[in-house]
């Protein structure tokens, strides 16, 4: 009897330990969860919650953020990256299950942060679970040196700017300087760029390509964003799809070039689409932003992987050094992710200071440019001006400084009434789907019928 | 004094059954109940809207057998058909060398060397895990790759398997024939084996030779487990997911003719959870219709007719 009476008690101190050790953990924090949006900096959570499709953020985050942090809101704050592929709108399902919840769940469970692609960001910005900067305490001032395409794009129909982004994704046609000095008698850019400055031109170069034995692009999706970029309306309105002259006009083009052999025939991240960039393979160039370089170009063109310390990082490696890059025929842009606090965080003031550090300040983004894995076109003009100002140049690219010529690429992009809330699943359906059509396996009218097939499953509520 | 009652143990087999039931309740008999009541609501979830005051989805409610005439007809009607249709090219080739293998390991007169060795080679596929395979036969067979290029060198065929219709589906049903195969096998060899051996002797002594013993004796005799081994692989065939999703990332390609039920149920359950639902429902039914068949086909029924009989003789004694 006695044995028992000392083992419930034993149980119940151990219980009542644990509880209060639950407690502990939040003493400074404890009121964090019903924290209104006024409160001061000490109430911050303990935890931030981070929603994410890649590792490109938490890259940049790990580097160019955690050595700058404002040490009195970052310090003893744990941060939880929750990542979900964006393939199949999963990334999208995932948030909008833990949105839904975001409400009654408890404040270390919370979303404080979510990231948005540039296919869906009008869902997130239109909606009442982004928190306005203004309301932050992120100014117009600090925002001054974005361009106005990114801040335009995160903009709701308010009028608030609710997200913001730390790349301004102009596009580039990036081609190899071996191949263009042996069929265009030049690698110089400026002189490739005026071979290749509209659709016609760069047809003709894509005949001399093939006649030489290249391709002038992988894949059937490589020149997508160049017509999608430039719709004249978003591929959705008032539930009602539209296929766009542009997008009929990619369809054409891209149909044109397979069966003229201009292309090598691959899908976009495909294990042959990345093989093309090597030395031994046959294709001309690649339709990229500059994080295409980082992301993606730089690994892939190379024979020995790089190091982390970049000893190997200069030409003779593969490709390396060997790629230019040029405006391409048509002004585009691809990507971009942009940076939302969610409504209902308790780490209002980590926010700001990651906003801010992240996407405003021009010293860090000034070196996220610079940065040889990184590479990104940062949204600040400021910063790139300096960089062109102190003569930047980038090995990879042979020492060319593409900066330049983006700048005025970067300024002129436009992205008003071209984004939907479905962009996602109908860029991804279209591009799948077609490729049947491109590849002889279906006709034109049944890999349309199919896409409409696709997005009924993914978006029944939307008519065509 | 009366007798004193007896102590029942019997209670106690209940309370321990508690915690089944309670399990069993919450997360296989309310979701089954819950997947029922949804699949006769038509429901849209608009997944280009997300807000904390307004709703996401939009329930019109009771909309009768719409979901699941939605089920038989149109893309979902289709991919009926692949499913049917992949499930088919994998399991005929399956069962026919799996009897050819079970045969010659088990033949008396044959006495295979090393049977044990080649049992664990045969049987080895069905350790791995189908997703892997399938991602390396993905490596394999697109645009780049080993098998491609061995197509591609002999043939001189550009084109890649993977972006036809049939092709596709082969290959779906070459992984699934590779991964099942062994184990078939193994279970008719186990089915051959309860053969009593002096019906093989007898035989051979009056001059059969192999084959009809093959036909006269071990067929109708390993019958029940041949409809056991059919009933498991259409259910496993019904249920056929990793594999096609993995060669056409969920999207079905080429054109959805990868496109089975289990991922037309993953593709829609965001946006329709009505005909996602009803998809469930009819997946359960043909499920424990083919589950019924096994359990009338397996049940030990020589209880049953000997008592009949007993009844019978004792009728006619009367």
């Amino acid at each position: 009897m006695k044995l028992k009476r000392f083992l419930a008690g034993t149980a119940a101190v151990v219980m009542a330990t644990t509880t209060l050790v639950g407690c502990g953990g939040g003493d400074s924090s404890s009121k964090a969860g019903d924290s209104s949006s006024s409160a001061p900096v000490s109430e911050q959570g303990k935890v931030l919650n981070i929603y994410c499709w890649n590792t490109e953020f938490q890259e940049r985050f790990e580097k160019f953020y955690v050595p700058n942090a404002d040490k009195s809101v970052y310090d003893g704050v744990k941060i939880n990256w929750i990542q979900n592929t964006n393939e199949g709108n999963v990334y999208q399902t995932k948030l909008d299950e833990a949105l839904q919840k975001q409400q009654s769940a408890s404040a270390d469970d919370k979303i404080d942060i979510f990231l948005v692609e540039m296919d869906y960001a009008t869902k997130y910005v239109n909606s009442d679970v982004a928190i306005p900067l203004a309301d932050i305490g992120i100014t117009e001032d600090d925002l001054k040196n974005q361009y106005d395409y990114t801040k335009q794009t995160f903009t709701n129909p308010d009028g608030k700017q609710v997200a913001t982004t730390w790349q301004a994704t102009p596009g580039l046609y990036m081609y190899r300087a071996d191949i263009a000095e042996k069929v265009l008698g030049t690698s110089d850019p400026d002189k490739v760029q005026e071979q290749i400055s509209d659709l016609d031109k760069f047809a003709e170069v894509a005949q001399k390509m093939k006649e030489a034995g290249y391709y002038m692009v992988s894949g059937y999706d490589d020149m997508y964003r160049l017509f999608s970029n430039n719709v004249s309306a978003p591929w959705v309105t008032d539930n009602k799809i539209t296929i766009d002259d542009q997008i009929a006009k990619w369809i054409e083009l891209t149909k044109e070039y397979s069966d003229k052999g201009y292309n090598h025939g691959t899908s976009l991240w495909d294990d042959q689409w990345n093989a093309d960039m090597k030395k031994d393979a046959k294709v001309f160039g690649y339709f990229f932003s500059t994080w295409g370089i980082a992301f993606s170009l730089r690994d892939a063109t190379v024979d020995e992987k790089l190091k982390d310390d970049g000893s190997n990082a200069k030409e003779g490696n593969g490709l390396y050094g060997q790629w230019r890059a040029c405006p391409g025929p048509v002004p585009y842009s691809w990507g971009g992710t942009g940076i939302v606090a969610c409504q209902g965080t308790d780490n209002q003031e980590l926010i700001k200071d990651i906003m801010l550090k992240m996407t405003c300040d021009t010293a860090v983004m000034k070196s996220m440019t610079a940065d040889e894995t990184v590479q990104d076109y940062t949204n600040n003009k400021e910063a790139i001006k300096q960089l062109i100002d102190e003569g930047y140049t980038n090995p990879f690219l042979g020492g060319q400084n593409h900066l330049a010529l983006l700048t005025e690429a970067a300024e002129k992009l436009d992205m008003s009434n071209k984004l939907s809330a479905y962009d996602q699943g109908l860029n991804e359906k279209i591009q799948s789907n077609m490729k049947l059509y491109f590849k002889g396996e279906k006709t034109y009218d049944e890999a349309l019928e199919l896409f409409y097939s696709d997005i009924k499953a993914l978006y029944p509520n939307l008519t065509h | 004094m009366k007798k004193r009652k007896s102590i029942s143990y019997a209670k106690w087999g209940y309370i321990f059954l508690i915690p089944f039931f309670l399990v069993y309740a919450v997360f296989s008999l309310y979701p089954l109940i819950s997947t029922f009541v949804t699949s006769f609501m038509d429901i849209t979830v608009d997944q280009g809207f997300i807000s904390f005051s307004g709703e996401q989805e939009v329930n019109n409610g009771f909309c009768g057998l719409q979901n699941y005439t939605a089920v038989f007809t149109g893309e979902i009607g289709r991919s009926f058909y692949n499913t049917a249709v992949m499930w088919l090219l994998g399991f005929i080739p399956q069962i026919i060398i799996s009897l050819l293998l079970a045969a010659w390991f088990t033949d008396l007169r044959l006495k295979i060397k090393a049977q044990g060795f080649f049992k664990a080679l045969i049987y080895l596929p069905n350790i791995l895990m189908a997703s892997a395979v399938s991602y390396l036969f993905y490596g394999l067979f697109s645009q780049g790759g080993g098998i491609w290029t061995i197509i591609n060198d002999i043939t001189g065929y550009e084109g890649v398997l993977l972006d036809n219709a049939w092709g596709a589906r082969s290959i779906v049903a070459l992984i699934n024939f590779l991964l099942w195969y062994g184990n078939t096998t193994i279970l008719l060899m186990a089915a051959i084996m309860g053969v009593d051996t002096s019906l093989y002797e007898s035989a051979q002594i009056d001059g059969a030779n192999s084959s009809q013993m093959f036909w006269k004796i071990t067929m109708p005799l390993i019958r029940p487990i041949l409809l056991y081994v059919l009933i498991t692989s259409l259910i496993g065939g019904i249920q056929m997911y990793d594999v096609p999703t993995l060669l056409a990332t969920s999207t079905g390609y080429p054109g959805q003719s990868l496109l089975t039920l289990v991922m037309q149920i993953q593709n829609r359950k965001d946006a329709s959870p009505g005909i996602a639902s009803a998809i469930c429902i009819v997946i359960f039914i043909v499920t424990a219709i083919l589950g019924g068949i096994i359990f009338y086909v397996t049940e030990d029924r020589s209880d049953k007719r000997l008592a009949r009989k007993r009844k019978k003789s004792a009728k006619e004694a009367v």
